[in-house]
């Protein structure tokens, strides 16, 4: 089972709740993998401090033109849709910025003058952290196909595992690749105005790509009530609430989000999962419906 | 003219709060909501929209089933997982496109023989032209789901160039996204500032970290925004010193106020909901920003 932590609006919490979440899945002693899959700013190492046994590189395929074959007729150039190779004076320029790595170029080229080399854009970590198997993505520093690096960390998750993803802020392409393909979504809000308006985002984003969802309310009491109502309105579960706790907000500056320790909050969590498993078997039984996770 | 651009590395650190606020002190500028995937500029400044323009940011493949023989060269040459196998209406093995994954190459229309395979452009958003009680707004929406934000961000920093050299406009504040990847690189190439807002906690420095990499890589001067910054006062000494070692900048400290969210639940801006000390600190942000911009 595949369960992804997403949110449309940034800062809502969904690492803390994707780590409560794999950390109380590893203390009932069920093998449980944590993916990161916010690649541009991975921050659940700085929560999980896991030890990273193997690392290894994230590259797309960009053309490298052989000059010697190279004519100069420019059909590299007319063919790539992401402008990334321009020809002057005979010449060919790659600009690897704006490469996509579709083989365009390389396959149609009709003097076979391009190679493919492997360009590194980021890296996918490996390591062990309090019986999760956490895997992160990194996105080098002035790259822009994250997705790529998203897919590849995705791939690390076994099919048959548990794998809780914590996927990047928003609602586009980023976003998708990590919420693809999971059995379940929890979009994670706080009840703003921003929130409401990005949860609106993120809850057709999650419809368009058919996946069961959810809603967690993070700082559940320090705002108004429009997405109570909005989610009411669509009939939309908020299964897990989260107070705004100054204990929770100072322990996360300091880098300790494990909310076990505080009284209460393990067996939210627990009750989050099993409503997450429950909805994803389809036990909507109507009496479970009424038990909702919220914290004292 | 001088631009100024508000990102954060990590989200939901106040950037949209911090921009609403800027806009409320500074003069005769023009606004951009850089973060195209979920902006809300819009919920605090009330924009009255002037002009609705569709955003076409690619092209994608779709096969056209009568024309396609099932050779399935198509899914052979696609790198990006976009193309599976279904039944055609005969019973014979077909192809079909997946737009969510489609990356725009082109590359099966190219190659696929039986000319099944159209290749055209989609809208894949909308963008707007405002205005708003603090002056003219640029923002837009992406549709869900959709590619091409980088391109967006780019359209709306061009337009809103346009409009401030017409109007004769001297500045731009523009909101970005979180993150480091595509959109916010587009909203801060060529820009004459970045103000990267961040809050005192360990995946605060983490990430402004990962923006200092990032405009220091494009060569982009940046100054620094500690927001929340009592929360936890030594960690944003921290992140003060080991930035500064960098040689970026501070524009300022803001101390925490629930009177941010009270001011955003009232569709306004902090300093015009309160005169209270969280506006002072606002607005010596803002003094020194614009010290920066000269």
């Amino acid at each position: 089972m595949r369960v992804a932590i997403a949110s449309g609006k940034g800062g809502t919490g969904k690492t803390t709740i994707a780590v409560n979440l794999a950390l109380t899945i590893a203390s009932s002693g069920q093998p449980v993998t944590l993916l990161d899959c916010d690649v541009e700013e991975p921050n659940c190492h700085l929560f999980l401090k896991p030890e990273i046994t193997e690392s290894r590189p994230v590259t797309i395929p960009q053309p490298k033109v052989l000059e010697e074959r190279c004519n100069g007729c420019g059909v590299c150039a007319d063919v790539c849709e992401y402008h990334a190779l321009t020809v002057m004076m005979g010449r060919v320029l790659v600009f690897g910025e704006l490469c996509h790595g579709c083989g365009a170029c390389f396959l149609l080229c009709p003097e076979k003058a391009i190679v493919e080399e492997d360009h590194p854009i980021g890296a996918v970590e490996e390591g062990v952290s309090q019986g999760i198997h956490f895997v992160q993505g990194r996105l080098n520093v002035g790259e822009v196909m994250s997705p790529a690096v998203i897919r590849q960390v995705r791939e690390r998750g076994d099919a048959e595992d548990l794998c809780i993803i914590d996927s990047p802020p928003g609602t586009s392409c980023p976003v998708v690749e990590s919420v693809r393909e999971t059995d379940f979504v929890l979009l994670v809000t706080e009840p703003t105005p921003f929130g409401l308006h990005d949860l609106m985002l993120a809850v057709e984003m999650v419809r368009a790509l058919a996946r069961p969802f959810a809603v967690a309310l993070n700082r559940c009491d320090a705002g108004d009530e429009g997405v109570c109502s909005y989610c009411e309105q669509e009939g939309i579960e908020i299964l897990l609430s989260i107070p705004d706790d100054r204990r929770i907000a100072e322990g996360y500056a300091r880098g300790d989000i494990d909310l076990s320790k505080l009284p209460g909050y393990r067996e939210v969590f627990d009750c989050c999962y099993r409503r997450i498993v429950a909805m994803v078997n389809g036990k909507l039984d109507r009496e479970d419906r009424g038990k909702r996770g919220r914290a004292a | 003219m001088k631009e100024v651009v508000v990102i954060s590395g990590k989200g939901g650190t106040g950037k949209t709060s911090l921009v609403a606020a800027f806009a409320a002190l500074a003069e005769r500028k023009i606004l951009i909501d850089c973060d195209v995937d979920a902006a809300d500029l819009h919920l605090v400044l009330n924009p009255r929209i002037d002009r609705r323009e569709d955003f076409t940011g690619g092209k994608k493949a779709s096969i056209l089933e009568d024309l396609c023989t099932g050779c399935g060269k198509c899914r052979e040459v696609c790198r990006f997982d976009a193309v599976s196998s279904v039944t055609g209406p005969d019973g014979q093995n077909r192809f079909t496109v997946d737009p969510i994954s489609c990356e725009g190459c082109g590359l099966c229309a190219r190659l696929c023989s039986a000319e099944a395979i159209r290749f055209e452009p989609v809208v894949s958003g909308q963008w707007f032209v405002s205005s708003t009680i603090y002056g003219p707004m640029v923002h837009a929406r992406l549709g869900i789901a959709q590619a091409n934000s980088g391109k967006l961000v780019s359209l709306l920093r061009r337009e809103a160039r346009g409009i401030a050299e017409k109007e004769g406009f001297h500045l731009l504040i523009a909101d970005g996204s979180p993150g480091i990847g595509c959109p916010v690189i587009a909203s801060i190439t060529g820009a004459d500032l970045v103000v990267a807002v961040t809050e005192p906690t360990c995946s605060g420095l983490h990430d402004v970290q990962r923006v200092v990499d990032l405009t220091s890589h494009f060569r982009i001067p940046l100054m620094l925004c500690i927001n929340k910054w009592d929360i936890h006062p030594e960690m944003a000494d921290r992140i003060t010193r080991e930035t500064g070692q960098r040689g970026v900048r501070m524009a300022g400290r803001i101390r925490y106020d629930p009177a941010v969210t009270r001011a955003q639940i009232m569709k306004t801006s902090v300093v015009e909901y309160t005169g209270g000390a969280i506006s002072v600190d606002i607005r010596a942000v803002w003094r020194n920003v614009i010290y920066a911009l000269g």
